[in-house]
């Protein structure tokens, strides 16, 4: 296609659904070709952040080089071009989660920004002096921090569903948190540190049971398994586009509207409101209450084409040929003496967490680095996750669909190297 | 040598498996800890100054192999030093990991510290080397807060953000 001598090139392959190639996924994926240190790139902190396909890319090109324009305001050509590729973009997401209206879908920068959203909105209006927030032992600190701040606030307190050696949630300690203090449950779907995937179903269903709504912290989990919002009942939705093959600075908030009515807006700005005087604001309705200030709209629009992307790739595909990677990946690496896998929960999905005995993870780290092996080492934003399994830190090898088991294999090549390098 | 068996010396390797000084000091009069966020990774120093001399030091904590050799190393070299020595040879030091001084700098001038040399090489492992020094500095100073390599300063590389 030709626009104002403009060229987009298509890697829509629509025949892509019914089977996974991985090299072919491959080659949409640029930076896949890239060396480091003049070897092969292995790119295994997906957890962290994952490659961008050709066709975000694209689009987000072609946004800055043929539709960029402000939205919501102008009634120009250019902006409401824009306008419309931004609330598709939004109902691509709402198709993706399955949630029943595009206007329950509110664009955030990120995973991080949707829980201190909620937060500060919602909790600040409804959790109060004694109340109590259940979180859980496994959690990143952006779905701890942004409760401990407003504990400060408001005065409540935060109890923990604690976890047991394999990293396994104990739904039993969980029912016994739950009380008529309880006002809010807030857990991750899939444990960045330890890939357990949590039974949030079942942990939705046990709080609704006393009436207390569940935010789930989906960062991790919406690149690796198929989330219906409205299969799970949960109460809020969050994850980030940059992890699920979108650009940076985006990520989405998925809330119930009956919650997110009743919830007084998180910040005040354009976009915001429906009218303007220096006595009285009118907010705007939903999404838009939510969504002060331009927004990123490069960034939305080009999550929704990884969206589209991973529609033509097949999610169930990606998950399938995922799992058969970390089984492939867990059996090859914890044959190596010394090596202690960190998580082994029965459920589990994209992670490898790992410690070697007499090596501290950075040294790890740097080493595999030389190899072209990008892995991610250190506490993982999950300190308490760290303390509960007596290590100052873990090494993280996290899949995505483009890795393959030779790159697993050159993880584990590099593995010994260390071994050897240490034992000199 | 190739960066990483720059990086990886036998030295280093050998105050990682067998680190010297790795005590508490009973009655010590400085101590001071420092702390690596992005990491995680801690290391407590103990000095016995007497009159201004550097009489006994000591470290404990959990590091990564640079981290643990730095500090085993630091031990080793100050002992029996001035508080102005041993804030002179942090300098150098410091200038040496960082890259910041000439790379022709005398390794002489920094003794057995000179297998630090390949740190420079490596900008996300520079806050592993200082950190003991940046906690050794605290204790000369009579800080007994905890030091922050975040809050040190002048460490500052590109690979420092983590989440």
């Amino acid at each position: 296609m030709t626009t104002a001598g403009y060229t987009i090139m298509q890697t829509v392959r629509p025949d892509r659904s019914t089977r996974f190639d991985v090299d072919e996924v491959r080659r949409d994926f640029p930076i896949l070709r890239e060396k480091v240190y003049g070897k092969p790139l292995v790119y295994l902190d997906n957890a962290a952040t994952s490659q961008k396909p050709q066709l975000v890319i694209e689009t987000l090109q072609k946004y800055y080089s043929l539709e960029n324009a402000n939205i919501h305001r102008g009634i120009h050509f250019l902006s409401e071009r824009a306008t419309q590729a931004y609330e598709d973009a939004r109902a691509k997401v709402r198709g993706f989660l399955n949630a029943a209206e595009s206007r329950e879908i509110i664009f955030v920068r990120g995973t991080t920004e949707g829980i201190n959203l909620v937060a500060q909105s919602y909790g600040r209006k409804f959790i109060g002096e004694e109340d109590e927030i259940i979180l859980s032992a496994m959690e990143h600190h952006s779905n701890i921090v942004p409760w401990q701040i407003l504990c400060e606030q408001v005065g409540a307190r935060l109890r923990i569903i604690p976890m047991n050696d394999d990293g396994e949630l104990l739904i039993d300690e969980y029912e016994r948190l739950l009380s008529d203090r309880t006002k809010l449950v807030a857990v991750t779907h899939l444990s960045n540190a330890l890939g357990t995937i949590n039974p949030i179903k079942q942990i939705i269903q046990i709080a609704h049971r006393g009436g207390v709504p569940v935010l789930v912290d989906g960062a991790q989990a919406v690149p690796h398994l198929k989330v219906d919002v409205r299969d799970l009942d949960c109460d809020f939705y969050a994850f980030s586009g940059h992890k699920l093959y979108g650009p940076t600075g985006v990520g989405v908030l998925y809330g119930k509207a009956t919650l997110l009515d009743a919830m007084p807006p998180y910040q005040g700005g354009g976009d915001m409101i429906r009218s303007v005087t220096f006595e009285k604001t009118l907010y705007n309705v939903l999404p838009y209450k939510f969504e002060a200030g331009t927004p990123n709209i490069a960034g939305g629009i080009g999550l929704g084409a990884a969206i589209d992307y991973l529609s033509q790739v097949g999610l169930d595909l990606v998950t399938e040929y995922e799992r058969e990677l970390l089984d492939y990946a867990t059996e090859a690496v914890s044959t190596i003496t010394g090596v202690q896998i960190i998580g082994t929960a029965r459920e589990k999905a994209g992670i490898l967490s790992f410690v070697l005995e007499g090596v501290h993870a950075h040294d790890i780290g740097t080493i595999l680095d030389q190899e072209g092996i990008a892995i991610r080492t250190g506490h993982h934003c999950a300190m308490p996750v760290m303390q509960r399994f007596g290590v100052p830190a873990t090494a993280r090898a996290s899949l995505a669909f483009y890795n393959t088991r030779e790159e697993v294999d050159a993880l584990v090549g590099a593995i010994h190297k260390v071994k050897r390098m240490f034992s000199r | 040598m190739t960066g990483l068996s720059e990086l990886y010396q036998e030295v280093i390797l050998d105050h990682n498996n067998s680190p010297r000084n790795f005590r508490e000091i009973d009655g010590a009069t400085q101590i001071a800890e420092g702390y690596n966020p992005l990491c995680g990774d801690r290391v407590v120093v103990y000095l016995q100054l007497d009159n201004d001399v550097i009489g006994d030091i000591s470290f404990q904590g959990s590091g990564c192999a640079i981290s643990k050799a730095s500090a085993s190393i630091m031990t080793v070299s100050l002992k029996g030093q001035t508080s102005t020595q041993a804030e002179d040879l942090f300098q150098r030091f410091h200038s040496m990991v960082t890259g910041a001084a000439n790379r022709g700098i005398d390794p002489q001038a920094l003794g057995k510290l000179a297998v630090f040399s390949g740190v420079r090489e490596f900008p996300a492992r520079v806050k592993c080397a200082n950190l003991a020094w940046h906690a050794l500095h605290a204790a000369l100073d009579g800080n007994r807060e905890t030091v922050s390599t975040e809050e040190a300063g002048s460490d500052a590389t590109l690979a420092d953000v983590q989440g």
